[in-house]
């Protein structure tokens, strides 16, 4: 069975079509990418996904169960990394668990052991503006991750980090999806970045959005240092780029 | 501190000698301005009386305060709860604030009496204006972005209101503490001024008849002293209650 699923997903505000008919499927273990234009529709779908907007038509699955219009199922992460600056490190990761009526001393118990696993060792009496960017996404991946164990939704999470501390991030996380068995649903712009960590992609066109293509990337984890300079990532790059215009 | 502090200090020392010796000259007749070693004796020579008469003007300060502030709280959480109350009542609250108080206190004696009654009642209504306005605009700027993420993960109002909306306007709640810790001296004095049987504000006016200068500068001072003793107790708790603000950007704390 799937771990996510959305059904035919369409989406209006006012007369503007946003996104038409969205069918997308996310196995356990995968990490999907959303890849797409600005302005094609993907964080109505991401707000959609996690129970914040209703769609006009359509349904969201989770483990086969219908989440439609129902936040508090699905946590997502944004390229803003929105820990709260008053809010120890250790103090923001716990926050899903105190929202859940979880006791304080308790919630951080439950956090404290995955610090080192997310790269954050040390950092958990800080506060955020004492970190890195970098550092600050892993804070918000570790916080993502305990508000729901099994499906992560990231929307452009690297894309204001710079090039080499994006690059480390994407092996990274890559790393820890696959210890902790994350399914991961990923939107981006960033061609290379999809090609990169994707298993599979889905090509999101424009107004209205819609799903065009969806491209298997046939290389096995984890990848090769090298592969965006092979020409089999050169291959799926232009295949893309040509899809897209 | 010294270090920091030093071009105040010396401002402050400079004007004191500057007064001492207009005085001491005889360039102001000792009458009209009393000098600074006058006031001080005045001062120590006053001390029981002062105290006495300080700890009615406290008392009426630190329960004017503490509803004041009640109220001001109150007041924004419902304000900003229900879109409908803040439209109602804003302006109302406004006008408030351009009623002065040496108007209204002489009313309030009218109404309520000579007791502490009246002078409580003017402290809570200049007191919780700065606390209401504060925490209505830091309530306002609460990142929208993380309310939503919040919401994503099931929180309710409440919760959203504990981790993000009161801690987001925590600075501007001590901001509009300390202008209200300022103000509820200030409206002890004045209300006592206008009606009273005791306190700092009726010492003064017993001090005025007597055309006793330096007895007036004397509890001048002490009330100055008592306001900025009372915002450095703002900004102590402020401190406290902020502890990620005096941390480094990348150091320990």
């Amino acid at each position: 069975m799937n771990k996510l699923e959305v059904k035919n997903v369409s989406k209006s505000f006012d007369n503007n079509h946003v996104l038409n008919d969205i069918s997308i499927e996310l196995n356990k273990g995968e990490l999907v990418c959303l890849l797409g234009v600005s302005g094609g529709g993907k964080t109505t779908l991401f707000n959609i996904i996690s129970g914040l907007l209703t769609p006009d038509n359509g349904q969201v699955l989770l483990d086969g169960k219908d989440i439609t219009n129902q936040p508090g199922h699905i946590s997502y992460m944004l390229q803003k990394d929105l820990l709260l600056p008053y809010r120890t490190i250790e103090d923001n990761a716990a926050l899903p668990l105190l929202l859940k009526g979880e006791k304080k001393k308790e919630a951080r118990k439950q956090v404290s052991p995955l610090f080192e696993q997310f790269g954050l060792e040390g950092t958990q009496r800080k506060y955020p503006a004492q970190l890195s960017g970098g550092m600050r996404q892993r804070a918000a991946l570790l916080r993502t991750y305990m508000f729901s164990k099994d499906v992560a939704l990231l929307d452009e999470p690297f894309s204001a980090l710079d090039t080499l501390t994006k690059s480390s991030m994407h092996k990274w996380y890559l790393n820890v999806m696959e210890q902790i068995q994350l399914s991961t649903l990923f939107i981006t712009h960033d061609i290379d970045e999809a090609i990169l960590i994707s298993d599979r992609i889905y090509l999101l066109s424009g107004s209205p959005g819609e799903i065009k293509e969806e491209i298997i990337i046939n290389e096995p984890k984890p990848r090769r240092g090298d592969f965006n300079l092979t020409p089999e990532f050169l291959e799926y790059k232009r295949r893309i780029l040509t899809l897209l215009k | 501190m010294l270090k920091r502090n030093f071009a105040s200090i010396t401002a402050v020392v400079a004007l004191l000698i500057i007064w001492q010796l207009l005085c001491t000259t005889g360039l102001i007749p000792s009458y009209m301005l009393p000098s600074p070693i006058e006031v001080i004796q005045a001062f120590v020579s006053e001390l029981p009386l002062l105290l006495e008469n300080s700890v009615i003007t406290l008392q009426e300060a630190f329960i004017g305060l503490f509803l004041g502030v009640s109220v001001g709280f109150i007041a924004a959480v419902l304000m900003d709860t229900f879109d409908i109350l803040y439209k109602a009542f804003y302006p109302l609250l406004i006008i408030t604030q351009t009623i002065p108080s040496v108007a209204i206190a002489p009313l309030l004696v009218l109404w309520f009496g000579y007791e502490m009654m009246p002078k409580i009642i003017l402290i809570v209504i200049s007191t919780f204006f700065p606390v209401t306005v504060g925490l209505l605009d830091g309530f306002k700027s609460a990142d929208k972005d993380a309310i939503g993420l919040l919401r994503s993960m099931g929180a309710n109002r409440t919760q959203i209101f504990r981790y993000i909306k009161f801690p987001t306007a925590l600075p501007q709640l001590f901001s509009g503490l300390r202008i209200a810790a300022a103000y509820s001296v200030v409206g002890a004095v004045i209300s006592e001024w206008l009606g009273g049987f005791g306190g700092l504000g009726v010492y003064m006016t017993r001090v005025k008849k007597a055309f006793a200068f330096d007895k007036m500068f004397a509890v001048i001072f002490l009330i100055s002293a008592i306001s900025l003793a009372l915002m450095a107790l703002v900004g102590f708790a402020e401190k406290k209650c902020m502890p990620y603000r005096n941390t480094d950007i990348k150091g320990e704390k």
